[in-house]
C-alpha cells in the first residue's frame, strides 16, 4: 500500500504552484531600483594577442554608465579552480591566471574582452560595437592530440605545452602489463566521449548590488551553490570579507553542474555594483551561453580489456585525453581524475585496473562538470568495451557482465574507492524481466519485415555520489570540505523552519526534506517548510550536484532533527515529571512508556519559547539546531539499462522502441521524484548518444552556437510511454548515512549512452554490417549510414 | 516610440514600445509579467508561449507593436477566477510534469493550444506537437502524461498499449 506521507510518499510538489502560475522568482525575475546593465565584448576568434582596446568612441555614448576591461581587474584575483591534481611525477598541475576579463590574449571564441554597463541592454550593445579591437590572431589548438605535439601553439605562453597534468591511478604498470601479457584475449577500442553544452533552460544571469551606506555586496545568481561562490568569489577574487557579502541563488532553472562553477560574469557584476555605485545585470543569451557557460566531457580514450581463457576480467587499462579547455574551471581538474579514474572498475570484480589520463589546455570553452561528471565517461568506455569483447568471444554480452560481478561488499576496487554495499544480480535480472529479453527475437523479426534493422543493448553501470568525505578528498587535492548543514527551527507555534545548504533548482527539495522531517517527529509535512539558497539565512553547505542533497544534506537534516528531539524529550520529560529517557515521541505526541500521560507537540515547543515550566538549570530556552554532516563514503548507485532500437539502413535514422531503467539507489524517499530524476537523466543521455555534440572547426570556431545547430532533445525524440520503464524496486540501502539513500540525480545519464550505443552496434551486426565495431556518438543518421556503407 | 494598447489576461494596459522592442519584453519588463520566460535567441525553445488572439505564439518572435489591439493571454491568465489551478495545470502538478519550472509556462501555454486544437490527441501527437517546446529536466514522460491526463483520456491505459 503506498504511502501517501512521510518517507515513501510521493505528495503533490509545493513548488509547482508558482510554477506553474508564473509566480516563480528566477533571477533575471529580479530587478534592482536604479540598476544598470552590462553587455560582454567577447572574442569572436580562438586565439589572439591583444595589443590593444580602443573604447575611447563607446565610452561617449547615450546611456553608457562605464567600460571596463582586463586592465581595471589588474589588481584583482583569477577565478580560482578549487581542486588540485598532482601528476604521476609528483608535481602539481599547471594551473595558468583565468582572469575576470582577458588580460593580454583571448584564448577562445567567447572570452569576455571589455565590459560595457549602461542604463539599459540596447545602449550597452551599442556602445560594444563602437569598441575597436587590435587582436592579433594567433594559431588556434582545438585538436587535443594536435595541442601536445612538440611545438605546438601554446595557450598558455607561461607554461612549457598545452599539458596540465600526466596523471596515472590504479594498479602498477607492472601488475597490469603482467595482467595483459597472460591474457587469453584481449579488446581493445578507441572512442570518443564527445563535447556536449548542459543548457539548462534557463541562461545564466547574475545581479550585483553595493550598499555604500552598510559597505555590503549582494550577488544574485543561477548557482547550485551559493556559499561556494561567496567563499570563491570573496576570499580569492575580489577580497570581500564574508560577512560583507551575501550571494542569493533563488529559483533556478536547471543547473545540471554547469552553474556549480564560479563564473567571471558573477565576480565582475558583484565588482561593478560597487565600482559604479549601481546595481548591475546581466543576462546570457542562450548564444551567448553557449560560449561561455562551462561545457562537458570532451574525453578521447582508448581502453583495453584483458580476459583470461574462462572470459574472466583480469585488466583493464585506460589512455585519455580530457579536454580542460583554455581555462581551468572551478572543478575540471577532478572530473576526468577522481571522478572518472575511481569508477573504472565498474560493477565487476577485475583485479588490475590501470587509468592514465592527460588534461590538455585548447583554445576551446573551459570544460568541467555536467551531469554524471567523469562517470558517463568511465562507464561508457567499459561498458562499449565489454560489449565488444562479447562479440569478439561469442558470449552472450548479460552472461559475460553477470559472471564477472562483484559479489562480497564491502568490496575495495584497485582504484581507491571502496564499495559499501550492491547487488548487481538483482538490478539484472529486474532488467530482463521488465524488458522482456525473450521476445526480443520476435519484435526483430516484425522490425526486419517492415524493412527495419532492430537492435538490443544491454549495460551495467555504477557511480559514486553524495560527494564526500571531507579528509578523502582533501587528501586527493580538494580544497575545499565536502560535508553540509541543515538547521532545523522549531517555532513557538509548532511549526518548522529548516535551512538547508543544498539547493534545489528542480530537484523538489521544498516537498521532499519535509517529507524526512515530518516522518521523525510524527508531524504534518504542512507544518515544515524549507530556506534554501540565500547565504544570509542558512548554515554553510556546499550545495546540490553530485547527487548528494539527500545522501549529505539530508543526513545533516536528520542529526539536527534527532537533536532537536533529544532536547524536546527534555522538555516534556520536565512537563509530564519523568525522565526524559523514559519518554517516547510518536505521531507527534510525548509520552511517558507505559502511561497514558502525554504532552503534545505544541504544547513542547511553546514551553521552549515561554520557559515558565521549564528546566532552566539543565538547558536553555528555544528549539533550534544545527548539524554540519561529513560523509564517511562516497554512496554507489548501480543498476542495468537495456535499450532497443529500431535502424533504418537507407538513411541510418535510429529510433528508441524500447528502454528499461533498473536501478539500485537505495532508500528512496520520494518515488515520484526519483522517477522524475531518472527520466531527465535519461533523455540527456539519449541525448548525447543520438543528437548533441558540441563542434569546433579547426581554426576554434565554435560551429555549434545555438539551437539552430545543436540538437536537443524534444519529446519525440524520447521512446512512448508504453515501450519505457524506470524502476528503482532493487534497493540496498547506503550503510553509513542515517537516511540508507545513494541519490538518484545523474544515474540516467550515466547509465544510458552505452545502452543506446550497444544496441545500434546489435541492430547493424543482424544486417550483416558486422564490419561496423564501433560509431562515435553522436550516433547521427549519417554516422550510422556512413559505418554501414563502410565510409 | 509608438503606443501600443492590448488586453493581457483580461486587463486592458498601454505602454510606449520602441518599434523593434519583443513583446516578451514588453510582457516581462512593462507589465513585470515575469512568467513568460526567454529560454534561446532563436525562436525553439517555447518557452515563451503566449496567446495571441487565442493562438500559439512564440512572443520572442512578435514585436509588441504587432500585439496592438490583440488579446494576449500569458501564463499569469491561465488559473481560474478564484486562483484554483487549471485543468492544465492541475494535471501537470499530479504528474509531476516539471521540475525546475522554467519551460513550464510555455509548455502550458502549448498544451492548451493542442487541446483547443485536438481534444483527444494520441502520444504521437502530442509528441509531435511539443516539437516547439524544449524541456531539459523532465525527459517529457510526465509532460506527456499530463497534457493525456488533461485531455480527459486514461493515462494508464495509453501506456499499456
Amino acid at each position: 500500500m503506498p504511502k501517501d506521507h512521510g518517507i515513501g510518499a510521493s505528495p503533490k510538489r509545493r513548488e509547482d504552484v508558482r510554477f506553474l502560475t508564473g509566480a516563480g522568482n528566477y533571477t533575471d525575475d529580479i530587478n534592482v531600483h536604479g540598476q544598470a546593465y552590462v553587455h560582454f565584448l567577447r572574442s569572436d576568434m580562438a586565439h589572439g594577442k591583444i595589443n590593444g582596446i580602443d573604447t575611447s568612441a563607446a565610452e561617449g555614448m547615450p546611456g553608457v554608465v562605464r567600460i571596463f576591461t582586463g586592465k581595471d581587474f589588474e589588481g584583482v584575483g583569477g577565478l580560482p579552480c578549487g581542486w588540485q591534481v598532482t601528476d604521476k611525477n609528483g608535481d602539481p598541475m599547471k594551473e595558468p591566471p583565468h582572469p575576470v576579463l582577458a588580460q593580454g590574449k583571448v584564448r577562445h571564441v567567447g572570452d569576455p574582452i571589455a565590459a560595457v554597463v549602461a542604463d539599459s541592454l540596447e545602449q550597452a550593445r551599442t556602445a560594444a560595437e563602437a569598441i575597436v579591437l587590435d587582436i592579433e590572431e594567433l594559431p588556434a589548438v582545438v585538436d587535443m592530440a594536435k595541442a601536445l605535439q612538440p611545438g605546438a601553439t601554446k595557450v598558455h605562453d607561461d607554461l612549457s605545452d598545452n599539458l596540465c597534468y600526466d596523471w596515472q591511478f590504479g594498479t602498477d604498470t607492472e601488475t597490469t602489463d603482467a595482467a595483459f601479457k597472460n591474457a587469453a584475449h584481449v579488446t581493445t577500442l578507441e572512442l570518443v566521449n564527445n563535447r556536449l553544452v548542459a543548457n539548462p533552460m534557463e541562461p545564466r544571469v547574475a545581479v550585483g548590488e553595493y550598499s555604500r551606506a552598510r559597505d555590503e555586496h549582494t550577488l544574485y545568481t543561477t548557482s547550485q551553490n551559493p556559499h561556494v561562490i561567496r567563499l570563491l568569489m570573496g576570499a580569492f577574487v575580489l577580497g570581500i570579507p564574508e560577512h560583507k557579502l551575501r550571494v542569493v541563488a533563488p529559483d533556478v532553472g536547471g543547473g545540471f553542474g554547469t552553474k556549480i562553477f564560479h563564473y567571471a560574469e558573477e565576480a565582475f557584476c558583484t565588482f561593478a555594483a560597487k565600482a559604479c555605485n549601481r546595481p548591475v545585470k546581466w543576462t546570457a543569451t542562450r548564444s551567448e551561453a553557449f560560449m561561455s557557460d562551462a561545457h562537458g566531457r570532451d574525453h578521447v580514450t582508448k581502453i583495453e580489456l584483458a580476459l583470461d581463457k574462462d572470459n574472466n576480467f583480469i585488466g583493464i587499462r585506460t589512455d585519455t585525453l580530457a579536454n580542460m579547455g583554455a581555462y581551468l574551471s572551478t572543478f575540471a581538474s577532478s572530473v576526468p581524475t577522481w571522478l572518472h579514474g575511481t569508477l573504472m572498475a565498474g560493477n565487476y570484480k577485475t583485479p588490475a585496473v590501470q587509468v592514465n589520463v592527460k588534461a590538455v589546455f585548447t583554445n576551446t570553452v573551459p570544460v568541467d562538470a555536467y551531469r554524471g561528471a567523469g562517470r558517463p565517461e568511465a562507464t561508457f568506455q567499459l561498458e562499449r568495451v565489454i560489449d565488444k569483447a562479447a562479440r569478439e568471444l561469442g558470449v552472450d554480452p548479460i552472461a559475460l557482465r553477470r559472471q564477472n560481478f562483484i559479489t562480497q561488499f564491502p568490496y575495495a576496487t584497485p582504484v581507491a574507492v571502496e564499495y559499501d554495499t550492491g547487488d548487481y544480480e538483482a538490478t539484472m535480472a529486474k532488467m530482463e524481466e521488465l524488458m522482456d529479453i525473450g521476445g526480443f527475437a520476435a519484435r526483430r523479426k516484425a522490425s526486419e519485415a517492415k524493412g527495419m534493422l532492430r537492435g538490443l543493448g544491454v549495460n551495467c553501470f555504477i557511480e559514486a555520489c553524495g560527494i564526500a568525505p571531507s579528509n578523502l578528498v582533501g587528501q586527493l587535492g580538494a580544497r575545499a570540505g565536502l560535508y553540509d548543514a541543515a538547521t532545523v527551527r522549531v517555532n513557538a507555534t509548532g511549526s518548522i523552519s529548516v535551512m538547508v545548504g543544498a539547493h534545489s533548482h528542480g530537484q523538489g527539495h521544498e516537498t521532499v526534506f519535509p517529507q524526512v522531517v515530518a516522518e521523525m517527529l510524527g508531524i504534518d509535512e504542512s507544518m515544515i517548510d524549507i530556506v534554501h539558497g540565500d547565504t544570509s539565512k542558512i548554515p554553510f553547505g556546499m550545495g546540490t550536484y553530485g547527487s548528494r542533497s539527500l545522501a549529505v544534506c539530508g543526513s545533516a537534516m536528520v542529526r539536527a532533527t534527532e537533536k532537536i528531539i533529544n532536547k524536546a524529550k527534555k522538555i516534556a520529560g520536565h512537563l509530564l515529571e519523568a525522565s526524559d529517557s523514559d519518554i517516547e515521541l510518536k505521531d507527534g505526541k510525548f509520552t511517558v512508556a507505559g502511561t497514558d500521560k502525554s504532552v503534545a507537540w505544541g504544547d513542547v515547543t511553546l514551553a521552549a519559547y515561554v520557559p515558565h515550566n521549564y528546566p532552566l538549570e539543565d538547558i536553555e530556552p528555544g528549539l533550534e539546531e544545527t548539524a554540519f554532516y561529513d560523509p564517511a563514503n562516497f554512496t554507489y548507485p548501480a543498476g542495468a539499462y537495456a535499450c532497443e532500437v529500431e535502424v533504418d539502413p537507407e538513411t541510418g535514422k535510429v529510433t528508441i522502441e524500447k528502454f528499461v531503467s533498473a536501478d539500485d539507489f537505495g532508500n528512496v524517499v520520494n518515488p515520484m521524484i526519483v522517477e522524475g530524476q531518472v527520466h531527465g537523466g535519461i533523455a540527456q543521455g539519449i541525448g548525447q548518444a543520438l543528437l548533441e555534440n558540441c563542434a569546433y572547426d579547426e581554426n576554434g570556431q565554435l560551429l555549434s552556437a545555438s539551437y539552430m545547430d545543436y540538437a536537443m532533445p524534444r519529446a519525440d525524440d524520447l521512446p512512448h510511454m508504453a515501450n519505457y520503464v524506470v524502476d528503482h524496486s532493487c534497493q540496498t540501502p547506503c550503510t553509513h548515512n542515517p537516511l540508507g539513500v545513494k541519490g538518484c540525480g545523474e544515474a540516467g545519464a550515466i547509465g544510458s549512452p552505452p545502452t543506446v550505443v550497444n544496441a545500434v552496434i546489435d541492430a547493424l551486426h543482424s544486417g550483416g554490417h558486422t564490419h561496423v565495431s564501433h560509431i562515435d556518438m553522436p550516433v547521427s543518421p549519417s554516422r550510422v549510414w556512413a559505418a554501414i556503407n563502410g565510409q | 516610440m509608438t503606443k501600443v494598447t492590448m488586453t493581457v489576461n483580461g486587463k486592458t494596459v498601454s505602454g510606449e514600445v520602441k518599434g523593434n522592442t519583443l513583446l516578451t519584453e514588453f510582457l516581462r519588463e512593462d507589465l513585470r509579467l515575469t512568467g513568460t520566460h526567454v529560454g534561446c535567441d532563436t525562436s525553439q525553445c517555447g518557452a515563451c508561449v503566449v496567446h495571441v488572439n487565442g493562438e500559439a505564439v512564440k512572443s520572442c518572435t512578435m514585436f509588441a507593436a504587432e500585439a496592438d489591439g490583440a488579446e494576449v493571454k500569458t501564463i499569469e491568465g491561465m488559473a481560474n477566477a478564484d486562483g484554483s489551478l487549471s485543468v492544465i495545470q492541475q494535471a501537470f502538478q499530479d504528474y509531476h510534469g516539471l521540475q525546475c519550472g522554467f519551460c513550464t509556462p510555455g509548455m502550458v501555454m502549448s498544451a492548451a493550444a493542442l487541446l483547443k486544437e485536438n481534444p483527444k490527441p494520441s502520444e504521437a501527437e502530442v509528441r509531435d506537437y511539443l516539437e516547439g517546446n524544449i524541456c531539459r529536466c523532465t525527459g517529457y514522460h510526465n509532460i506527456v502524461r499530463a497534457i493525456m491526463a488533461a485531455s480527459g483520456q486514461d493515462v494508464p491505459a495509453v501506456a499499456a498499449e
